[in-house]
């Protein structure tokens, strides 16, 4: 057993893990943070997708102990209940950006942090962005809607038209 | 799914590293980004007694250029790669391949030293490395050594490092002015490894001739492949269009795909060919701009 002392959502958290305790279970099973979903559990789908010191990574292929001494954002930690929701979340709800959800806290965490490196990106630049995100309910069209949503609210703009697009 | 039960250090020092390495010998694997050899231990492909996690050595991870030496250290993550404005500007060819490795949040953990240690003829980053002549920097119980690029492949996951060793740096000589590189690789889709990859580096002088040609090939033959009779095919030439069909002809005949999923044996070899004569104009079109 190792231990290992991780900051999630800003609280700290210390506890004996066994080293090859995934960083998924950790947060899911240990600390009770369901919002963070096990999909493929291959680092194929992103639905595990977390912020790990800012950077978005797939936490069903991260050791927990590899986290130690690090930062851990989850979807739970977007915003307060009851507080205004966060941008990017604002976005998937006026845009529909999710049909089961299953999907949506990876995908949110993942957008964060490509609105972080390119506040403005382009639709293009949005879709090889969440690449590494898969969503079952092939709901991209309007994920890459809340993703545009959330940055131009992100950037102060008006929010784009969240009319549904047939195409 | 769950590794099998190991037991995990994380060193803060290079000598730390090295003496757990030598306490533990072949039972020990190094973790790096992880996103090779964790699937693989979930799996139980792979079931190492010892993980020696790297990620808290200090200095392993810089880009920078000394005696027109571009070293870029070991744990250098794929994102950091793609983004450097220093390999922007010497070596497209990083913003090519890089994009091209598995998907953000795996570039984010991925590293260039653990793509090269992982000895899979499947990953990209060893075509390249042949293209642009690299040498690794292996660290063990003696010192540093150099090991050239050629001699670091041995076959399905065995490289030239020893179990006390640790991959530490990547050398990649400083090209003179008329160079350009270019990598593309065909894939089912994002994050799939290479139906065929093809790497090019190509020195053009103020005639055209080509002065430099490095070509390193993914993911069709048991260990990553120098294209050397291509390379031979163009120096010493300009880039006729018969000069660029007979490289890639070269380059198709000597490569040995295995037919699977991703393509037949005969396929393989066709697409080896076209994406040679592709990578060439492109390193052409970037060495002359």
């Amino acid at each position: 057993m190792k231990q290992i002392t991780v900051t999630v959502n800003g609280q700290p958290h210390t506890a004996e893990v066994e080293p090859r305790l995934l960083l998924v279970h950790y947060i899911r099973e240990n600390l009770n943070l369901t919002g963070t979903h096990i999909g493929c559990d291959t680092s194929s789908c992103g639905a595990c997708t977390i912020l790990l010191d800012g950077k978005s990574v797939k936490s069903c292929t991260v050791l927990a102990v590899q986290a130690n001494g690090k930062s851990v954002a989850t979807v739970e930690g977007l915003c307060a209940p009851g507080a205004a929701l966060h941008p990017i979340q604002e976005g998937f709800k006026e845009n529909h950006g999710l049909h089961c959800g299953y999907c949506t806290p990876g995908m949110m965490m993942r957008a964060i942090e490509l609105l972080e490196q390119n506040p403005n990106p382009t639709e293009e630049e949005i879709r090889w962005g969440i690449s590494g995100n898969l969503c079952r309910c092939t709901g991209y069209n309007n994920i890459v809607k809340a993703i545009q949503y959330a940055g131009a609210k992100i950037r102060g703009e008006e929010t784009p038209s969240t009319e549904p697009q047939f195409v | 799914m769950i590794a099998a039960e190991f037991n995990y250090e994380a060193p803060t020092t290079l000598d730390e590293a090295i003496a757990l390495l030598q306490k533990y010998g072949d039972e020990a694997k190094i973790l790096s980004g992880g996103h090779s050899l964790i699937p693989m231990m979930k799996l139980r492909f792979a079931s190492p007694e010892h993980i020696i996690d790297i990620n808290n050595i200090p200095g392993l991870s810089d880009i920078t250029i000394e005696d027109q030496t571009l070293k870029i250290g070991a744990l250098t993550r794929e994102a950091q790669l793609e983004h450097s404005d220093v390999l922007k500007q010497h070596f497209p060819i990083f913003g090519d391949v890089t994009k091209l490795i598995a998907d953000p949040q795996v570039r984010n953990m991925g590293t260039l030293g653990g793509n090269l240690a992982h000895g899979d003829a499947a990953n990209d980053h060893p075509a390249v490395m042949m293209a642009l002549n690299a040498t690794v920097v292996a660290t063990g119980p003696e010192g540093s050594r150099e090991i050239p690029i050629d001699e670091f492949f041995y076959g399905f996951y065995t490289t030239a490092l020893q179990p006390d060793d640790i991959l530490t740096e990547i050398r990649i000589p400083l090209p003179g002015p008329g160079t350009g590189s270019a990598y593309h690789k065909l894939e089912r889709k994002v994050g799939d490894y290479a139906t065929a990859g093809v790497a090019v580096q190509l020195t053009l002088d103020s005639n055209g001739v080509v002065t430099y040609a490095g070509i390193g090939l993914t993911n069709v033959n048991p260990v990553p492949l120098r294209a050397a009779r291509s390379e031979e095919a163009l120096l010493g030439k300009t880039l006729s269009d018969e000069v660029i069909a007979e490289a890639a002809q070269y380059a198709s005949e000597d490569c040995n795909p295995s037919s699977d999923l991703r393509g037949d044996e005969e396929y393989k070899r066709a697409m080896v060919g076209v994406l040679v004569k592709r990578m060439i104009h492109k390193a052409a079109e970037r060495a002359m701009a």
